[in-house]
């Protein structure tokens, strides 16, 4: 039965329709991505010209923020943490969650919708207020938050403006994150079409399934952790503020309990946050990998025109990756002088959580093996996140280890380490998934010449981004310092990769014009896609493209696994989980 | 459009959706107030003292009966609809919230007290965790407050449309009530008595 026309506001604002939300959760992703970048293109350029005017916009930034055009370190420091911020938070995990999430998962299942619609729907209005909060603090008194994206005390609890701001948004994401991930697995537990087993699913369901569970467990304690620090700077009480602090030259803290307005009452422990704040943000480092590789599996698996080498393994792997990825967050703090005891359960639990990655990278490496592989663009940039996520994967070991991390600690050694996992890595396996699904969404495919641009820019620009970063991090070159640290003797020979890593920033900045040229053309003037232009197995391409609001106009039964590509004997080389057995 | 197993169970998994909605919520709740908890443990375990006795255990044993007491008036306003007494449902979940309304008063003068006294979250970390731990509780009866109010105001509409609808919101709404009078139940020793 057809929905009927329904007014503006509620077919693209206010839609309760996931695909719709699917994809109002993507874009804002995508603008905050662009936003996330464009803050380290200008402190790129700080690092490798220290101290001359920013061109073109440095004369835009007001004097507060910039005099003559020069970063100060406040805004420096206001640029790092937002970064942070923005690109976790408020681009890759909506981008990832919110936007494939809910987009993909119902029509994967064959549900005509999330389990809550409406509760779908806040989830995104939430999103979007938190993440107007986090850019809100830019123009606040003091400026943004500017404590990292960490916003470890006892800096960020006597920092100025923005840093309480920030609190308040957090509250907002977690709030978000926690309503979408109980949707997600409600969703995925009962919507499921009659026939889908739970070894049918496609590995990209299962990714976000476990997904969903760390952002609903992992998230809450950071919230606890926000109520406390929203207290120590606004109630004035010293929850993470050790007694007698002082800082340049100035008690913050009295003995004496008799504290008056701002004044704190210390006995408070600054290492209670890392830990609260690393039990989320170690899951969430796989709540930004996990879909990553859920997006890659499928594409895989598609483009070798084979099934998954080993999918019961990735699917076990993957529950395993989630569970363990709850006791291994203090691996970030081995120089907080932990004591060898904790530091050695956390080193063996940090070393066996790369087993199961190592089995889902293997597995998706075999799937290649012998394939006659098609080189699509989504198959493009899924074939490059292995070798990046590799690198990424493989250079965390000596960050998991306390003696070899104890000299990595703070170097840009670890930036390069976790920007593998992040931007060459988890981004572009979303490229690669907006490449995939753009058809399924829009009813058009994407251009093929401007995607190799894309693509091969990207890949080429990430890594002269990333690889310098090892050699300045083993050389011992600290992050977070506003002139790149140029005071340090043992930095002399490792500063001028500065420039290198800048330029290559901005020539990727240019590598994404045909990205955003080819997303908005395509919509428009792009060659139409059948209901399966990939010829694929999965359940969303049963319907047309776009699917209707309802998405089935049947609702679909499931009659084989997930990815049964090449049957010997079949008289096409896929066989579709909705369609029945011959004879 | 009509999403499936919104009123009765899937039949492999056993349950309707709202109903794994609200234990997955209730998860993610306990796992705010174990960071919370967390906190407190460690902020006790590294203090050079620590206050003892210093908070009012009549009003807050008063307060501990009162949420117990609402714990059970919560599920005989269940118990009723399954048995199709309506009455006995209004008045059952009225009782409820006019118990919650009543444990929130004196929580109100308790804290009136201490801040008449002086001791403000300020005053040192026995305090802060005091009004953060009880402030975050509180807001929680304030939430299931308002959706019982809900529930006998305009929410009431949909008992006489889709009873078996009716019956689970009220389950979920009973099952997150509990655990907020759970919550108490620890708030209580933790920081009145020992």
């Amino acid at each position: 039965m057809p929905s009927g026309r329904q007014p503006f506001f509620r077919t693209y604002v206010f839609s309760l329709d996931h695909k719709v939300i699917g994809i109002q959760y993507a874009i804002t992703g995508l603008l905050f991505l662009l936003f996330g970048f464009s803050l380290m293109m200008i402190m790129r350029y700080q690092l490798a010209y220290p101290m001359t005017p920013v061109p073109f916009i440095g004369g835009m930034l007001s004097q507060a923020n910039a005099s003559g055009g020069i970063l100060l370190p406040e805004f420096y420091n206001q640029l790092g943490a937002m970064h942070g911020t923005v690109m976790v938070f408020l681009g890759v995990v909506p981008l990832a969650i919110g936007g494939f999430g809910n987009y993909l998962i119902p029509l994967q299942i064959g549900a005509a919708d999330m389990a809550f619609p409406k509760l779908n729907l806040m989830s995104y209005w939430v999103y979007a207020v938190g993440g107007l909060i986090m850019i809100a603090t830019f123009f606040v008194p003091g400026g943004a938050a500017q404590s990292g994206w960490t916003s470890y005390p006892p800096l960020s609890v006597i920092a100025s403006g923005g840093q309480t701001w920030w609190l308040v948004g957090m509250v907002f994401l977690i709030t978000s994150s926690t309503l979408g991930s109980i949707n997600f697995i409600v969703t995925i537990v009962q919507l499921r079409a009659p026939g889908l087993t739970w070894m049918r699913l496609p590995f990209f369901v299962w990714a976000q399934f476990a997904a969903a569970f760390l952002l609903l467990l992992a998230f809450p304690p950071l919230e606890a952790a926000g109520v406390l620090q929203l207290m120590d700077r606004v109630a004035g009480t010293s929850f993470f503020l050790p007694s007698g602090l002082v800082v340049a030259g100035q008690a913050v803290t009295s003995m004496s309990g008799t504290a008056e307005g701002t004044l704190a009452s210390g006995g408070g422990n600054p290492l209670l946050w890392q830990h609260l704040f690393w039990f989320l943000a170690h899951p969430e480092v796989y709540v930004l990998i996990l879909p990553a590789m859920g997006i890659v599996g499928e594409i895989i698996a598609n483009n070798t025109r084979r099934p998954l080498w080993g999918y019961r393994g990735m699917v076990y792997s993957v529950g395993f990756l989630a569970f363990m990825s709850m006791v291994v967050w203090a691996h970030h703090m081995y120089i907080t002088g932990m004591g060898t005891t904790l530091a050695a359960f956390f080193q063996t639990t940090t070393m066996i959580i790369s087993v199961p990655s190592i089995v889902i990278l293997t597995s998706l490496l075999m799937t290649l093996w012998g394939a006659s592989i098609r080189f699509t663009t989504p198959m493009l940039f899924a074939l490059a996140f292995l070798p990046m996520f590799g690198i990424g994967g493989l250079t965390g070991l000596p960050l998991g280890l306390a003696p070899s991390d104890i000299h990595l600690h703070d170097t840009y050694y670890v930036i390069g380490h976790f920007h593998y996992v992040v931007a060459p890595g988890t981004i572009f396996a979303l490229f690669a998934g907006i490449y995939y699904w753009f058809p399924k969404a829009t009813g058009r495919r994407m251009n093929d010449l401007l995607g190799r641009i894309h693509f091969w820019g990207s890949l080429v620009c990430m890594n002269v981004i990333f690889m310098p970063m090892f050699i300045q991090g083993l050389g011992g070159m600290n992050r977070r310092l506003y002139d790149g640290g140029m005071q340090f003797q043992h930095n002399a020979d490792l500063l001028k990769w500065n420039v290198v890593i800048g330029i290559a920033a901005w020539t990727m900045g240019l590598f994404q014009v045909p990205f955003i040229i080819n997303f908005f053309t395509s919509i428009r003037w792009g060659a139409p896609a059948s209901a399966n232009p990939w010829d694929a197995t999965t359940l969303e391409w049963a319907t047309t493209s776009p699917p209707p609001h309802h998405n089935f106009d049947t609702p679909p039964s499931v009659y084989r696994a997930a990815y049964e590509y090449s049957v010997p004997g079949a008289e096409r080389d896929f066989s579709p989980q909705f369609e029945p057995e011959r004879g | 459009m009509q999403i499936p197993y919104t009123t009765e169970a899937r039949p492999d998994t056993g349950l309707y959706n709202a109903k794994l909605g609200i234990w997955l919520f209730l998860a993610s709740e306990v796992m705010l107030f174990a960071g919370l908890f967390s906190s407190y443990i460690l902020l006790r375990t590294g203090a050079v003292e620590w206050p003892h006795h210093v908070l009012p255990v009549g009003m807050a044993t008063a307060n501990t009966a009162l949420l117990i007491t609402s714990s059970m008036t919560m599920v005989m306003a269940w118990e009723a609809l399954k048995t199709n007494n309506w009455s006995r449902h209004r008045a059952c979940l009225g009782l409820t919230v006019a118990l919650g309304v009543i444990f929130l008063l004196i929580k109100f003068v308790e804290y009136q007290e201490h801040i008449a006294a002086g001791e403000l979250p300020s005053r040192n970390t026995f305090f802060a965790l005091y009004y953060t731990l009880t402030a975050v509780h509180a807001l929680h009866i304030v939430g299931g407050l308002v959706v019982m109010l809900y529930l006998l105001g305009p929410g009431a509409k949909l008992w006489a449309e889709q009873p078996v609808q009716f019956t689970n919101r009220v389950e979920s709404t009973g099952l997150y009530w509990h655990f907020v009078d759970f919550v108490w139940i620890l708030l209580f020793p933790l920081l009145y008595l020992l």
